[in-house]
């Protein structure tokens, strides 16, 4: 052997040919890294931008709570912490407690504040202000400054009834300025009201997209459920007083149980902290999304890697020939890896503000418009960005570094060469005994309920594609057979060689379809699981719906009682149920109740009982056949209440009834509700029209009625259903949209892995175009055999998802959605969109592939 | 100095004032020297010469591999050098046979498919006899259903010269063609493509820096520093190897011409 075989190379590198391949092999090179690192980029800008984005909502909130002016707040006491939002107690504090809490030692000065939701402007173009379903809050005028956030901007304070100021924002969204009359919507009727005033509200001015007026603090009572009544008491303390001592002093004077008192400190930490716990369920929402992204990132880094130790085989075997240890193999692929997470984590972490930007921009198309400042980058988006970078790299990286740690000094020498390849009877068993137990699992979370239920539910979908994922390379070559059967007979020899290309490295062709695998068996089973709802709502609104019309906001916020009474003074109208929803405490735990009118509610909804009858529903309570086995109640069995506003009632259960997805499980009539303090804004009405009267001849009248209600839709049968399915279809899309992101990373991955597999097929690719391919023939197929990859790993995703789905489906049949629907039409577009992305991921390699240089391919190393 | 056409035959590629120059300046080359040269039909050819002289990028050129700087390459009557990719794929395709050093065959194909792999391209049904006969030529009858890597070295070659014959094109273009097998192989290989020649009346032209493969060929050309410089009829291999070192001697080789060998 010639010794000297390093010293030959600088000869023949001086002619040009060898310093441009050279330079070709360096850019080829880097090229590959780079691509390997797009997944790095996009893995971790999703985690940033959810983290930016949080962030950013959480400034804004904090900013808004930070206005909390007040050195001591008293509040009543509710009984219990709802859990959900958008209900309302009605527990109040008397005028007079304002006056006991300014004879408090140490008090400078006290006001009384009222809050109240669901007062909305009414534009000058005629709809309500704002985006919907956000809250329309109203409070009444306090001059006093250290007590207030609210800074006039222009006109003058509202003084009187018929006098209203409004927020800046909302003025200039609005049109309307100052000596305007405006429309707007409150709680008892629509009115109008001269705007005497703008104001400022805190340090950003907004509100974070809600609209808020001012009152003069009789006006803002009125609108109170109790009359006389504060919401609210702000102090403010003497110079040299603590807000600590004055806090105790306060409690001390007022009666013991029925109020709260907070400092500063306290209210603002209890005003965010309810925000706090929603923006955290939405921040993990969006990091599980992260998570799948980085997951499928792994599969595309793990690819790379392992395409680039094979293709340096013989370079790393030569290492170990001179001498290499095995560690130090490793240790140069681990190396790389990370170069590769640090710059995908820096690069990643600043595509993180673009994705920040998006869901801004996403949020606002889909009608959740949060108003929020500039982006917030805090020290710990830049840490974890990084951390998650390099580690997801080094972790994906780890096996093809082992593996090339494997590689034989002797394959040095060898001239084919072929990294070691383990049989794959190991991996099917693993990949069987993982798939089987997420199947157990998911069938076990069946039988399981609530919190359990969802983590069992969570637990084996994650068993089961990690056993799907094992076992794709088991199954990679039997099903691209099946579905490149017809390749060979549509496009001839070029067809049957992109089928067995694809079949050729099932390791490698596994791990490209994951990532599409993946993303779209969460499609599907959310596909699935949209589809069963609103098939289960549609069936529902059937089944259930023995009204006319309902009336409804599109949000489903709750509106003001007069619009019921309004609609029951039409001749045509026979009668209108009221419903509302709201928290009540039963056995120690916060369960949803409904309340409705007992006169009417058999004519609005088809309620089946299995024991008792809405007839006592007056004065008891009904209660769904699963929620009645479950506690064992009997018709005539009393079930004790507590109500948000501390009230408690024993009622009997006078029905037990089939459930019913437009009750709940609980229902009481209206009047237990009142009488016991709860929110007495409607949330649904159900009319029901005279005898005689056709829907389609009542509609105008009634609609005439719902017009001084810009807020509100009147909804037969077919748009109530569509009104329903509006909101679930929305959902799915802002999922999908999400998803999107993790299909975006498998388009690359393929992309990715053909780049690389042209390359390392080079020769090959020559001598077919020796033997006469055209660049036409060659750029086929390399389509084939992507489409091929693509519809493989959606297939197998897809049929994952129907099988999550209807496992979920199964798992919530209890809960409203009884009935299964695959929607079949939508799994077959994405089928095409999976063959369609695989032809779009063809594109580059496919042109890389057909220009390569015949002559230097078939002559290539 | 050029080479006499023969008259009694026809030829089945020409090459006319082929020039071919790698670089421009300081690094310019000149890998083919204004070559003139016919190689006629139904004979075998052998091209030989010390490394860098040119007898690769000559085949590439005639070959429609590589494009000429100046100069023409006619397979028949039609000048390659005028032809576009596309045109020349199709060539290629139709009319050349090609027979490569290693990695000549498709591992995901059989041998039977890597052989009529050009006319499935094409979309051409293969002349069952004549295929057959090519078949039993190389002997491997009851090879046709393995892959690639189930064959041995010499059979793996064996079946890449089925592939060049199967489609009768012009010319079989072969570049050392023996130079990975043992000699036992190699010899067999040789043979084929000499059969081939004398029982098929296909045109065959190989590259080769082996005198034993010259051997097998009716013809020999040597080339030095890009240009023809003597050519030997019904060669043997202690001819060949005589005049080989006459080339060492004379030190023809130039460092720097080295294109073309390897790359």
């Amino acid at each position: 052997m010639s010794p000297e075989p390093v010293s030959l190379a600088p000869a023949s590198e001086k002619t040009p040919d060898m310093v441009r391949a050279t330079l070709r092999n360096l850019l080829a090179h880097k090229l590959r890294l780079l691509l390997s690192a797009v997944a790095v980029v996009l893995g971790v800008s999703f985690v940033s931008g959810s983290l930016v984005f949080t962030d950013t909502i959480r400034k804004t909130f904090d900013d808004l709570f930070a206005s909390v002016t007040a050195d001591v707040t008293v509040s009543p006491k509710e009984a219990f912490d709802a859990g959900f939002s958008g209900t309302v107690s009605t527990a109040a504090l008397p005028a007079s407690t304002v006056q006991t809490v300014e004879s408090v030692e140490g008090v400078e000065s006290a006001v009384g504040d009222v809050f109240v939701e669901g007062v909305q402007i009414i534009g000058t173009d005629g709809d309500v202000v704002g985006v919907s379903g956000a809250p329309g809050i109203a409070v009444n005028w306090t001059d006093n400054e250290n007590l207030t956030s609210l800074t006039l901007a222009d006109g003058r304070p509202p003084r009187a009834a018929g006098e209203i100021a409004i927020d800046a924002d909302t003025a200039e969204k609005s049109g309307y300025r100052v000596g305007d009359t405006v429309r707007l919507l409150t709680p008892a009727l629509p009115t109008t009201a001269e705007l005497v005033g703008v104001f400022r509200f805190g340090s950003s001015g907004g509100l974070a997209g809600a609209t808020l007026t001012a009152l003069d603090t009789a006006t803002a009572q009125s609108l109170l459920p109790q009359p006389d009544t504060f919401t609210s008491v702000s102090v403010a303390a003497q110079e040299g007083v603590s807000d600590t001592v004055l806090r105790q002093r306060v409690r001390e004077a007022l009666p013991d149980g029925s109020v709260v008192v907070r400092t500063q400190a306290q209210q603002t930490e209890e005003d965010s902290g309810e925000i706090e716990s929603g923006l955290q369920f939405f921040n993990i929402v969006l990091l599980v999304f992260a998570g799948v992204s980085l997951f499928v990132g792994s599969f595309m880094i793990l690819n790379t890697f392992s395409m680039l130790v094979a293709q340096r085989t013989r370079e790393l075997a030569l290492l170990r020939a001179l001498g290499a240890s095995r560690r130090q193999v490793t240790r140069s692929v681990l190396a790389e890896a990370s170069v590769v997470g640090v710059v995908g984590g820096v690069v990643g972490m600043g595509a993180g503000l673009l994705i920040a930007l998006g869901l801004k921009a996403a949020f606002k198309a889909s009608g959740l418009e949060i108003e929020t400042g500039s982006l917030v980058f805090r020290p710990r988006t830049a840490a974890w960005s990084l951390v998650i970078g390099v580690v997801v790299t080094l972790v994906a990286a780890y096996l093809p570094a082992r593996r090339a740690s494997r590689v034989a000094p002797v394959a040095a020498m060898r001239d084919d060469i072929a990294m070691p390849t383990k049989s794959l009877r190991w991996r099917t068993v693993i990949g069987v005994v993982l798939t089987s137990a997420g199947v157990v699992v998911l069938v076990g979370s069946l039988s399981a309920s609530g919190q359990r239920a969802a983590s069992l539910v969570g637990l084996g979908v994650l068993l089961t594609i990690l056993g799907a994922i094992v076992l794709s390379p088991v199954l990679s070559r039997p099903v691209i057979g099946v579905l490149g059967a017809l390749y060979p007979r549509l496009f001839g020899t070029v067809g049957r060689l992109a089928r067995d290309n694809a079949q050729r490295n099932p390791r490698r062709t596994a791990a490209t379809s994951s990532a599409l695998m993946v993303g779209l068996s969460l499609v599907g089973a959310f596909g699935v699981l949209a589809a069963s709802i609103n098939a289960s709502i549609g069936g529902l609104i059937d089944r259930a719906l023995g009204a006319d019309y309902v009336v409804s906001s599109p949000q489903q916020a709750p509106f003001g009682a007069g619009v019921a009474t309004a609609l029951e003074r039409l001749p045509e109208v026979r009668s209108v149920t009221r419903q509302r929803f709201g928290a009540a405490r039963i056995d120690g735990s916060t369960v949803f109740i409904a309340a409705a009118d007992p006169a009417s509610l058999a004519q609005s909804i088809t309620v089946d009982y299995s024991a008792g009858s809405a007839a006592g529903l007056t004065k008891g309570l009904l209660v769904d056949q699963p929620t009645a086995e479950a506690k064992s109640w009997a018709v005539g069995d009393r079930v004790d209440l507590t109500f948000l506003g501390g009230a408690t009632a024993s009622l009997p259960v006078a029905g037990i009834y089939e459930p019913n997805g437009a009750l709940g499980p609980y229902v009481v009539s209206l009047d237990t509700w009142e009488d016991n303090g709860g929110d007495t804004r409607d949330s649904f009405l159900y009319v029901n029209l005279a005898e005689g009267a056709a829907p389609t001849d009542a509609r105008p009248t009634v609609a005439e009625v719902l017009a001084a209600y810009p807020n509100l839709d009147l909804l037969d049968h077919a748009g109530f259903k569509e009104q329903q399915r509006g909101q679930v279809n929305q959902l799915l899309f802002l999922i999908y949209a999400l998803l999107a992101l993790a299909i975006l990373i498998a388009v690359l991955g393929i992309v990715n892995t053909l780049a690389l597999s042209v390359i390392e097929r080079t020769r090959e690719i020559g001598l077919l175009r020796a033997v006469g391919m055209s660049r036409r023939q060659l750029r086929r197929m390399v389509r084939l055999e992507s489409v091929v990859i693509s519809v493989f790993g959606a297939a197998l995703g897809l049929l994952l998802g129907v099988l999550f789905g209807v496992l979920l489906q199964r798992s919530l049949a209890g809960q409203g959605i009884n009935d299964l629907a695959i929607p079949t039409v939508s799994l077959l577009v994405f089928l095409v969109v999976a063959g369609v992305i695989g032809v779009l991921a063809a594109i580059w390699p496919a042109r890389r592939a057909a220009r390569l240089d015949v002559l230097r391919a078939v002559t290539t190393e | 100095m050029s080479s006499t056409l023969p008259t009694d035959r026809a030829s089945a590629a020409r090459a006319v004032d082929l020039t071919k120059v790698y670089g421009t300046g300081d690094t310019r080359v000149v890998a083919l020297d204004s070559i003139t040269c016919a190689f006629e039909q139904g004979r075998f050819t052998a091209i030989m010469g010390p490394s860098g002289s040119g007898k690769s990028t000559l085949m590439h050129c005639m070959a429609g591999l590589d494009t000429a700087t100046s100069g023409s390459a006619l397979i028949g009557d039609v000048d390659l050098t005028t032809l576009d990719d596309k045109r020349l794929t199709r060539l290629r395709r139709d009319s050349l046979g090609f027979v490569f050093q290693a990695y000549n065959l498709v591992p995901t194909l059989t041998a039977l498919e890597n052989i009529t792999l050009p006319m499935d391209i094409a979309g051409r049904r293969p002349d069952k006899d004549w295929l057959d006969s090519v078949i039993s030529t190389v002997g491997l009858a009851d090879r046709l259903d393995h892959r690639p890597n189930e064959l041995s070295g010499g059979q793996q070659q064996r079946v890449a010269v089925a592939r060049a014959l199967a489609a009768r094109p012009a010319v079989v273009f072969a570049d050392e063609p023996t130079g990975n097998l043992d000699s036992r192989s190699g010899a067999e290989v040789l043979s084929f493509l000499r059969r081939s020649v004398h029982e098929m009346g296909q045109t065959m032209m190989v590259v080769t820096h082996d005198p034993a493969a010259a051997a097998y060929s009716d013809r020999v050309v040597f080339l030095a520093d890009g240009r023809i410089v003597d050519e030997m009829v019904d060669p043997t291999a202690e001819l060949v190897l005589e005049r080989l070192k006459r080339f060492d001697v004379s030190g023809a080789s130039v460092p720097g011409a080295r294109v073309g060998e390897d790359a």
